[in-house]
């Protein structure tokens, strides 16, 4: 089964520099003739490449924004998260009204839904079966899970994330209103590829109710072109539905959830590389009592997206002062409540849990007797290998390199201590070590660094 | 193939050290998840009271297609009642291990519900052998 991934290489930009391969949490990266490649089975769609990248090969894929006008009834699924990337004298009913001016009737954000899905997973927490419970919320650690942790699976919670209950919503109430299902379009604006693929493969459902996702950064330009074209001169709308309260907008930082956790002991933990830590813990069962994970896969969550533009630290701020301002309306009673939400929560509620999560098993082979085989392989090629990881040989070590050789056709001379090793037996001529070395590479930085005088 | 790690008395901050290793080779071989977590809940536990009881030992790993035998063989000092040490709630653990939050008597009865097969021998001044067998399939 392949599996959609937003990052994707630009084979024209890249350089080969294998950045992205050090990187990679999964191993997911090899770099051959001169180009990074990237593994579909592996790749988590984290981002971890794209920030790495220095030449910019690292693109996320998205959908063409004149896509959105096939539709006649156009919503904007807008997370919290980009409110926070405007400067606080930029309101929220401003931005509103660019959306609608650049083509959205409407514009939705997405943690309105959040009431319900704390809903749920509080009441799975009660449940308490399969603890910890893993949040389901961040895609890219379902994926981590799926790849990595495939003994996790059945701890992540089988509930959709609050943007596919928000899409849900509001293609419900939308049809409600007279629109026919096929002329909604519904966009997602997402700060991470991860998103993306979990649109485009959706994990534990059909199809999502979404139906193109537009990058954060690109809408961000939109935006904010309008806004300095705008000056002084611009309108605000009433904003069409209630507010967000204090603690749908802080959903998407870290600590959102567990702040809400009924459980005894929760934790929150942010950055892919804190998450393995734990998990490889809680996999060996060394972990006792803990009920709740709220695991993001960026540091401090959603801010840290990496199609955001403002730094996630001041996007914390701006979203924490909009939570305070909100609560204060919430403690006065001046707040009006989601009703419209509301009056959908037994449909939403019913439509709200996924299937079970499925491990994506990245074993060596599907039959054991097989597996153990190679692995006996790669065990004596890991010995064979000086264990630097240096990533000369295109892969990011020396244990991947033995994989690799076994599993998928590379050669033990690609390790430059092995081609010396070779040419000092003379068991292989430089002109043979430069070939493989050009196989790698590419011939350009042969040429340019070795051939070169 | 034949795996092989070193367990030193007392050293619970490395505790665990084996099975994750185990646990990384099993999974590399499309072993059942559910299986996997078995074998590592029994073997951390054996680790564990290696280290929390016994002069230190070593931890053997033999995997085929159809099993795994796992051997956790320590220096002494050894069980003087096998039969009583597998009930739950017996044992013989100082308070500071029990500080550490070991030690609740559950260790073996723990490893029992984990395994297919499960073998202790040991000989007081001499040391234990706990020969653990998961199936694969």
């Amino acid at each position: 089964m392949a599996f959609f991934h937003a990052l994707q290489i630009n084979e024209n930009v890249c350089e080969g520099c294998s950045h992205c391969m050090r990187v990679c949490p999964t191993e997911a990266i090899r770099v051959r003739d001169g180009k990074a490649h990237i593994n579909e089975d592996r790749c988590i769609d984290c981002g971890h490449c794209f920030i790495a990248c220095p030449h910019k090969a690292v693109f996320v894929k998205q959908d063409d924004f004149e896509e959105i006008f096939k539709y006649p009834c156009r919503v904007a699924l807008v997370p919290a998260v980009f409110l926070g990337q405007f400067k606080e004298e930029i309101s929220v009913s401003r931005i509103y009204a660019i959306l609608n001016e650049i083509g959205f009737q409407h514009v939705i954000e997405t943690e309105i839904t959040t009431p319900l899905y704390t809903e749920k997973k509080n009441q799975l927490e009660r449940e308490g079966n399969n603890k910890p419970l893993i949040s389901s919320f961040c895609p890219a650690i379902v994926r981590l899970i799926q790849v990595k942790f495939p003994g996790l699976v059945e701890n992540i919670m089988p509930v959709k994330a609050p943007l596919d209950i928000t899409a849900m919503y509001i293609r419900r109430k939308l049809e409600k209103d007279g629109w026919r299902p096929e002329d909604i379009g519904v966009f997602y604006v997402t700060p991470c590829a991860a998103k993306i693929a979990a649109v485009k493969s959706p994990v534990g459902e059909e199809k999502s109710s979404v139906d193109g996702v537009i990058n954060m950064d690109s809408l961000y330009n939109r935006v904010y072109k309008k806004i300095k074209e705008q000056g002084h001169d611009y309108k605000e709308v009433k904003l069409p539905i209630a507010q967000l309260t204090s603690d749908s907008i802080l959903t998407s930082l870290t600590n959102g959830e567990r702040r809400l956790s009924i459980a005894e002991h929760s934790l929150s933990i942010d950055g892919i590389d804190n998450v393995i830590e734990f998990l490889e813990k809680v996999e060996n069962d060394e972990i006792e009592d803990v009920d709740f994970l709220e695991l993001r896969a960026c540091d401090q969550s959603c801010p840290g997206g990496i199609l955001t533009y403002n730094n996630r630290f001041l996007t914390c701020e701006r979203m924490f002062n909009r939570a305070r301002y909100v609560a204060g309306k919430e403690r006065r009673g001046e707040l009006t409540r989601a009703k419209e939400v509301e009056d959908e929560h037994d449909y939403l509620f019913a439509n709200i849990s996924v299937d079970e999560v499925e491990p994506r098993s990245i074993s060596l082979d599907p039959d054991i007797s097989k597996a153990l085989e190679k692995m006996n392989k790669i065990k004596e090629l890991e010995r064979l290998l000086p264990q630097i990881d240096c990533g000369i040989c295109g892969a990011p070590s020396c244990d991947a390199l033995a994989e690799d050789i076994v599993c998928r056709g590379c050669k033990l001379s690609d390790c430059i201590f092995i081609q010396r090793n070779m040419e000092a037996h003379k068991t292989q001529k430089v002109e043979e070590s430069l070939k493989t070395m050009e196989s790698i590479w590419g011939y350009e930085k042969i040429e340019n660094f070795v051939k070169n005088k | 193939m034949h795996l092989e790690y070193t367990v030193i008395e007392g050293d619970f901050v490395n505790a665990g050290s084996a099975s994750s290793a185990i646990k990384k080779t099993l999974k590399q071989l499309n072993v059942n998840p559910s299986i996997v977590k078995r074998v590592v809940v029994a073997l951390y536990e054996a680790e564990v009271n290696a280290i929390a009881h016994a002069y230190g030992g070593v931890v053997t790993a033999d995997i085929d297609a159809g099993k795994i035998l796992l051997r956790v063989i320590d220096k002494g000092p050894g069980i003087p009642d096998i039969d009583w040490a597998m009930q739950e709630g017996n044992s013989t653990a100082s308070p500071e291990v029990r500080n550490m939050g070991f030690g609740a008597g559950m260790g073996l009865p723990n490893i029992k519900k984990n395994v297919d097969r499960l073998n202790v021998q040991s000989t007081v001044g001499v040391g234990t052998t706990v020969e653990m067998e998961v199936n694969l399939s």
